[in-house]
Parts: structure tokens; sequence; C-alpha cells
């Protein structure tokens, strides 16, 4: 496994609020990671120190072999960054805009396949002012990508998609994913980070208190399973750690189909906010040490 | 250019980042061949980005029109003691005032909405130098400012009795003074669009733009200012430009009513290469490509 992304010891302070207090994270080659907190939390900060956009006020970080603060052309030309909601050049069309981002490349894609693949070959001469946010955000995603990125931003990709947008944009990932590109993802969105990331990580309070892949994050593959099922007309329910074992004698009780039955996990959404509540609840000293170690490497 | 394919790309992952380490050390400059190619691709949106903006192309090319047109049917005749009259006086001074349009107050604007907007921090977050973001730049600043004052030779002629030059020599300083007063309102502009703060800010550098016209001539009759105004008109560098105009279209003999009795070629330049340096040093301490709403 080859690392894109280490980052080590990362402090940002903005007077004397600290917004990353120490920040340990890698990121392996073909990754996609998730960066998960609330607004605040210092996700944005973060994701601009690594993008070279914003310095740093201690910490080590290497971004494809480079540190970002000492980044040049060659290095810019390596990386796709895709900021927070744009409405710039509203005087432009979409080709002439993904054209002209292309040529700031030394080796782009082709301009015409990368709006083919976010979409918008209907839009390509259509002026950018006219399109719709999803359009507008997907010509966002057509500029970071068009220099055939190795490892690609995305800062909160989503927001204010409709459902079936963001299914479409997800799938535009996935595929991005598919070719090579690491991506570097910060979402609000729950089920977005479950959908797309290897990895997700929680930024609260300027420290990661937690690294893991979507399933066990916060331990949630140990976590109690609630089983539920129907039984004289009333709903009964059963938190267990064996739910297998359950239900195998549940079944044997009903002599084979259990009514109405439903196993639930707790979701991701409830360990989430479990973990940004009050980090310091968990093990404080426990958190960022722990996220040190790419836990998901072994992917 | 050929198209990346991706597998292209899987390969260079594998190849940069498998060491952590690159042979070349530290960061580099883009070469200028990179620079100057680059340059010309934002040049060309740079200027197609202008002409797409109706409305600020009606307002920069209607008022100075609309304003000469109104001074010059207001203030008729020939000026006392002189050979020229107000019309041609106007029409000089409106070419000024096109050099300040053209470069400094679009160009503050301009780069105030694009660092509002956003679009500064996403070109810098690109390999493109920023260089040729400047050339760009300089680019649709002339353009805009020649067919500016283009049209306001054509209308000067056409119905204010303006007289081009026959002289090679005054075509040259012609040149000069334009090209100095627009590298001087450029660099300023861009120096100055750090004080819009916000979308709707712009009246920061309007509002003293338009006194600066009343006091250096272009409205005014330079000579007919009180004393101690054009003291302070003449620290400033639209002053010098407007005279540098007059020195080019009016009867020679007008050079007896400027304030010095002559038309001052060799202090117009040292002035207009001075706010050149101010805007230069501007520009250096204050350009930045992200506002100051964004962290």
């Amino acid at each position: 496994m080859t690392t894109a992304l280490r980052v080590r010891g990362l402090r940002k302070n903005y007077g004397d609020a600290a917004a990353l207090a120490g920040v340990d994270l890698d990121v392996a080659a073909g990754e996609i990671f998730a960066l998960l907190g609330p607004n605040g939390a210092g996700k944005s900060t973060a994701v601009e120190i690594l993008e070279g956009l914003r310095a740093r006020d201690g910490g080590e970080v290497s971004v494809l072999g480079v540190d970002p603060a000492a980044a040049d052309y060659r290095w810019r030309a390596r990386i796709g960054v895709v900021l927070q909601e744009a409405r710039d050049f509203t005087m432009l069309r979409v080709g002439e805009a993904v054209r002209q981002f292309g040529a700031y490349y030394p080796a782009h894609r082709d301009p015409d396949e990368v709006i083919a693949a976010v979409g918008l070959t209907e839009q390509t001469r259509t002026l950018t002012s006219r399109l719709s946010g999803g359009q507008r955000r997907r010509l966002d995603v057509a500029l970071g990508i068009v220099g055939g990125p190795e490892l690609l931003f995305l800062d909160e990709p989503t927001t204010g998609f409709d459902p079936a947008a963001r299914r479409q944009f997800w799938e535009m990932i996935r595929s991005l994913r598919t070719a090579g590109t690491t991506i570097l993802l910060t979402t609000h969105y729950l089920d977005e980070a479950e959908a797309l990331a290897d990895r997700v990580g929680v930024l609260a309070k300027g420290r990661l208190v937690e690294v893991a892949s979507p399933e066990r994050l916060g331990g949630r593959d140990h976590a109690q399973a609630i089983v539920s099922w129907d039984e004289d007309d009333r709903r009964c329910q059963e938190r267990t750690a064996e739910p297998t074992r359950f239900i195998a004698e549940l079944s044997t009780l009903f002599r084979g189909e259990i009514p109405g039955l439903s196993v639930v996990r707790p979701s991701l959404e409830d360990i989430y906010l479990g973990l940004i509540g009050s980090p310091e609840t968990g093990s404080p000293e426990a958190g960022p040490q722990e996220t040190g170690k790419p836990e998901g490497s072994a992917r | 250019m050929s198209a990346m394919t991706s597998g292209q790309t899987v390969e260079t992952v594998g190849a940069v980042m498998g060491t952590g380490t690159t042979d070349n050390a530290g960061p580099q400059r883009a070469p200028w061949r990179e620079v100057w190619r680059i340059g010309r691709v934002r040049m060309r949106v740079e200027v197609l980005q202008l002409t797409r903006n109706t409305g600020l192309l009606i307002y920069t090319f209607a008022l100075p029109v609309v304003m000469l047109l109104l001074f010059g049917s207001i203030f008729r005749g020939k000026i006392a003691g002189t050979s020229a009259t107000y019309q041609q006086v106007y029409a000089t001074g409106m070419i000024g005032m096109c050099v300040i349009n053209g470069a400094l107050q679009n160009l503050a604007y301009q780069v105030a909405t694009e660092r509002h907007t956003r679009a500064l921090k996403r070109l810098r977050s690109t390999p493109m130098p920023a260089v040729s973001y400047f050339l760009g730049k300089v680019a649709s600043v002339l353009a805009a400012t020649l067919a500016q004052v283009a049209v306001m030779l054509t209308v000067g002629v056409a119905v204010m009795g303006l007289h081009l030059p026959t002289s090679l020599g005054k075509w040259l300083t012609f040149t000069w003074v334009l090209l100095l007063g627009c590298t001087a309102c450029s660099l300023l502009g861009i120096g100055l669009s750090g004080l819009i703060r916000s979308e709707n800010g712009s009246a920061v550098v309007w509002l003293p733009i338009m006194v600066l016209q009343f006091i250096s001539g272009v409205f005014i009759v330079f000579s007919t200012l009180p004393k101690p105004v054009q003291q302070i008109g003449a620290v400033f560098p639209v002053k010098w430009l407007c005279q540098g105009m007059r020195s080019v279209f009016l009867p020679d003999s007008f050079k007896y009513s400027e304030p010095a009795g002559s038309w001052e070629h060799g202090r117009l330049a040292l002035v207009l290469t001075a706010w050149c340096v101010v805007g230069l040093v501007m520009c250096l301490k204050t350009f930045t490509w992200r506002g100051r709403d964004d962290g």
C-alpha cells in the first residue's frame, strides 16, 4: 500500500482558539476517505491546509510526497480541488470553463469526455449562471478532475442536491475510484459517507476522535442488535449481542418463519452523534493516538 | 496535448508516491514558456468575459460619451486667452476618464468580485501561475481602454471639434502617456481591490475616483480650479494623464494656460511612474487569493 496523504500532529489556531489541535491522519492511494464533523469542527481548515491554500501552525503534512506549504505548480497539477459552493465565472459557458481549466494542466483529460462523465454534455453551451444547483456542482467536479488528478479533494460536494442527483453523483465518484483516483471527501451527510467511503474519520473540536470503516465506526459492529418480531398481536423486542443465535432459537419456537422479523444495528448517525456529542466522555487520551494507525489499511 | 488515460494516472500514483521523496528539491517556478501559454488562455477568457458582460459594457462605453455630449452642449465657445474650445478640452478629459474607468475602476471591481466569489481561490488550487493571471488582466484592461478611447476620439472628432494630431511625435506622446497611465491605473486598481470587502462595497473606490476627477481637470478646466485644489490634484495621476492628452490634441499654444506654462512631459512621466511604483507595492503588500470573509 502506498500513502497518498500523511498528517502528524497538525495544528492550526485562529487567535487563541485551536481549530485543529493535533490531527493525525493517513489516507492510502486509491482510497475514498470521508471526513465527518459538525460545523466548526475544523474540516474545511484541515482540507485547505492539505490543498496548500492555508498555512498551518504546527505538525507534519505530506500530500503525494510533498509538503503543501512548499508546493509548486507541478504538485498542483497532480491534485484536484472542489471547494465548497462556488458561483464564479458566470459569463462563461460550461464547455469554455472546462476547456480553460484543462489548459492549466500539462497532461489534462479530454474536456468533452470530462463533461460527459459529469453528465453535462447537453449543457456544454449553457452559461454557467443558468445551471441548476446540482448541475453547477457537477461542473465544479468537472473542473476538479479535468487535470487528471491523482488525489481529489471534495468539500461538501452534494449540499443542496435532490436524492436522485446525489445517487448519480455517487456513481460518478465511484467511477473515479475505479480509475485509481484517491479521494478525500468532507460531508455533512452520513449516508453519503456510508455509501462512498472506505474509511471515515470523525473530527470534533479540532481532533480526530475516531477513524474506521463505516461499518465499524465507534464499535458499531460489536454493538447490541435490536431484534423485533410480532407475537400475539403485539410487537416484541430483544437487545442482544448474539442476534443470530437468538433468531435461531426464535425460529425453532415459531417452527419456521418469524412474523414481522427485523434486526437493527445502531445507525451510523447514532454512532456519529455519540462521538461528536462530547469527545471527553470517551477516552480523551486514546482518541487522537488511536487514529495514528490506519485501521482500514488491511482492506 | 493528448488526453490522459486513467491507466496512466494509476502508474503515476505508484511511481511518485512509492518512495515518499521526490528528486527535485524545493518548489520551482513555472517556466516562462508555460507562463506565456497559460497567460494567453487567460487573455482569451478575460476578453471573452468582458464582451459578455453587457451591463458593464453599456456603462463603460455610454458613460463617457454621455458626459462628453452633456458637457459639450452646456459649455461652448473658446476658453479665454486661448485658441481652444471647451468642447475640445472636455474631449481630452474624457479620454483620461476612459483610462481611469477601464483600468482602475473596472479592475478594482473585477478583482474584488473574483475574490468574493472565490474564483481566485479556485484558480490558486490549479497549476495556473500568478503571472499568467495578471497577463490576462492586462489584456482585458488594454482591450477595454483602447476600445473606449477609440469611441471617444470618434465622438470628439465628429461633434466636439477635436483634431487628430498629424505629427508622429504627438502620436508617440499619446502612446506612452496612455500606456504609462494604463499601467499605473491597473496596478492601483488591483491594489485597491483589497479595500472592497463586500460584494456591494465598490463605493469605497468609485467615490474617491469621482472626487479625483473633479479636482484633476476631467470635468472642469484645470487652470480655472482654485490654486489649493490644483495643488492637491497635482499629487494624483489623473491630472497628469489629462494634461498629457491635452498636449496631444489641443493647439500647442494652450500650454501657456497650464499652471506651469508648459506641458511638463518630464514631470508627467515621473509622477505616473511614481504611481506605478506605489501601485506595485500595494499589489505586492495586499494581494491575496482569498477573501476576508473566508477565514
